[in-house]
């Protein structure tokens, strides 16, 4: 594990040097944000909904003392969705979908020598291919994640138009209670920081493959794999860092 | 000319090349022979560094390229071109843009410059009308000659072709085999392939290097294969029915 770190490492000084060409990783930028965050955001749109609402109903179905405000609903909610499962589940889906494409893409690239290909050439193959997917995802992750909360939190105020559980104003006036801004700041450092974690990972090891087919799909199952593991750790660590 | 001077390399314990000193020279087709797993395919990747020499030295034109750093290797990388066994196209670019990339990388020409030169190099290898086909829309002849093109596009000095001919019928291998050799003498550039295919070994085999076991075992030309008195290399050269049946 320990000489896998270091291979990470020394892939990643490759990936952090200047692009051979400023005009084509800008291109390759575009396209990423694209591919990595674009395309993301129905999926991501979908399970923040459902997700909101479901936070929603648990909440709403535990106050059963009559002391309790049902704006606390709005409350619990925007909190729940702002605080974890924006930033954090949302990152873990983020790191099978955008993470899995990285490592099968740049894995399948490398067993049909298109990697060589491109070092012959005198390419820096890992700067070329693997530092605009980082870029990408470090820009745009935190807008995907901003919409998931607001997708989130749209989730809740659906339940309460078409049920009984609580009201809309109930809802809304559980949102505006005392609200602290830097709740957004700390979902965004984690967001950035997961985004690193997912296309780095990804990346390396799609890098790293060697063999064929069948090495392509495992290097996109470790990849998975140890993404949603270093979200998880980074989630506590981060977590006690920036609140306690 | 490009020069190996006693190149080793070995993958753990396994010896792969062994002591290995040749010349390629200029303006002429350099064919590396030798059986799967003799090691020509290590050599070939030693020789354009995609894999380090444990020692030796490898010199282009009397630069020591194996002495280099990996910036300072950009600029006699800029002069290879390289055609890969399975091609080695990007998928996610149509051939025009596949050919037209290493001009985007390193040249500050217009579109229309570019595209003036993608269609000078798909006419050599005559795919005029190919511009706008994926590598996924190709056939096997075809991505070796998109390959050629993209190869050629910056107007090499050094030209390497790993098994150009492998998963090719006959008749397409002879085409691509001409492509090579009309290349090489036309710009005049240093030519190096690795094949076992006989056909292209008595075509375009203006020099040849025999390895065995990762050792430079004999080295001739096309006039001089069919009548060596090695062992090795005739039990390499005659192996087939067909060309033990042409031999009797």
């Amino acid at each position: 594990m320990l000489t896998r770190f270091g291979k990470y490492i020394l892939i990643m000084l490759k990936v952090f040097r200047k692009p051979d060409k400023m005009k084509v990783f800008w291109r390759q930028l575009v396209i990423e944000i694209n591919n990595l965050g674009i395309e993301s955001l129905g999926i991501v749109a979908i399970i923040s909904v459902f997700m909101g609402a479901v936070v929603a109903i648990q909440t709403a179905y535990n106050i059963d003392n009559p002391l309790l405000p049902l704006s606390l609903v709005g409350f619990t909610t925007r909190q729940s969705v702002i605080l974890e499962f924006s930033p954090t589940i949302i990152s873990l889906i983020l790191a099978g979908k955008v993470g899995s494409r990285i490592a099968s893409e740049i894995g399948t690239m490398r067993v049909t020598e298109q990697i060589d290909a491109l070092e012959i050439m005198g390419i820096n193959p890992a700067n070329y291919l693997i530092f605009p997917k980082i870029t990408a995802a470090m820009i745009f992750n935190p807008v995907v994640i901003i919409l998931s909360m607001g997708f989130g939190i749209m989730g809740g105020y659906f339940v309460s138009v078409f049920t009984t559980l609580y009201t809309p104003q109930d809802y809304l006036d559980g949102l505006r209670l005392d609200f602290d801004g830097f709740t957004i700041a700390y979902a965004t450092i984690k967001t950035i920081i997961f985004a690193f974690l997912i296309t780095s990972i990804a990346g390396f090891e799609g890098y790293s493959v060697k063999g064929g087919a069948i090495d392509v799909g495992a290097s996109s199952t470790r990849a998975v794999v140890w993404s949603s593991i270093m979200i998880i750790l980074f989630n506590l660590i981060l977590t006690h860092l920036l609140l306690s | 000319m490009i020069e190996a001077h006693n190149i080793s390399k070995s993958f753990g314990d396994h010896d792969v090349l062994k002591n290995i000193s040749l010349k390629f020279v200029e303006g002429k087709t350099n064919l590396i022979i030798g059986k799967s797993g003799s090691g020509k395919t290590v050599l070939m990747k030693c020789l354009v560094g995609l894999h380090e020499v444990d020692q030796g030295s490898i010199l282009f034109d009397e630069r020591n390229f194996s002495g280099m750093t990996f910036s300072e290797r950009k600029s006699i990388r800029k002069e290879i071109g390289m055609l890969f066994q399975g091609g080695a196209l990007f998928d996610s670019m149509t051939v025009e843009e596949n050919v037209m990339f290493p001009l985007t990388m390193y040249t500050n020409q217009t579109v229309e410059e570019k595209k003036e030169r993608v269609n000078f190099c798909l006419q050599w290898v005559n795919l005029e009308n190919a511009n706008k086909l994926f590598p996924a829309e190709l056939s096997g002849g075809m991505i070796k000659r998109v390959a050629i093109a993209r190869a050629i596009s910056m107007n090499p000095r050094y030209l390497f072709c790993d098994e150009p001919n492998s998963g090719l019928d006959p008749h397409t291998a002879g085409v691509i085999d001409d492509l090579i050799q009309q290349i090489t003498s036309e710009f005049n550039i240093t030519t190096v392939v690795n094949t076992h295919d006989m056909n292209s070994v008595i075509k375009i085999g203006d020099t040849i290097s025999f390895i065995y076991n990762g050792k430079l075992w004999w080295e001739g030309d096309k006039s001089q294969i069919l009548h060596t008195e090695n062992q090795e290399l005739n039990d390499f050269v005659f192996d087939t029915e067909l060309t033990k049946r042409l031999k009797k």
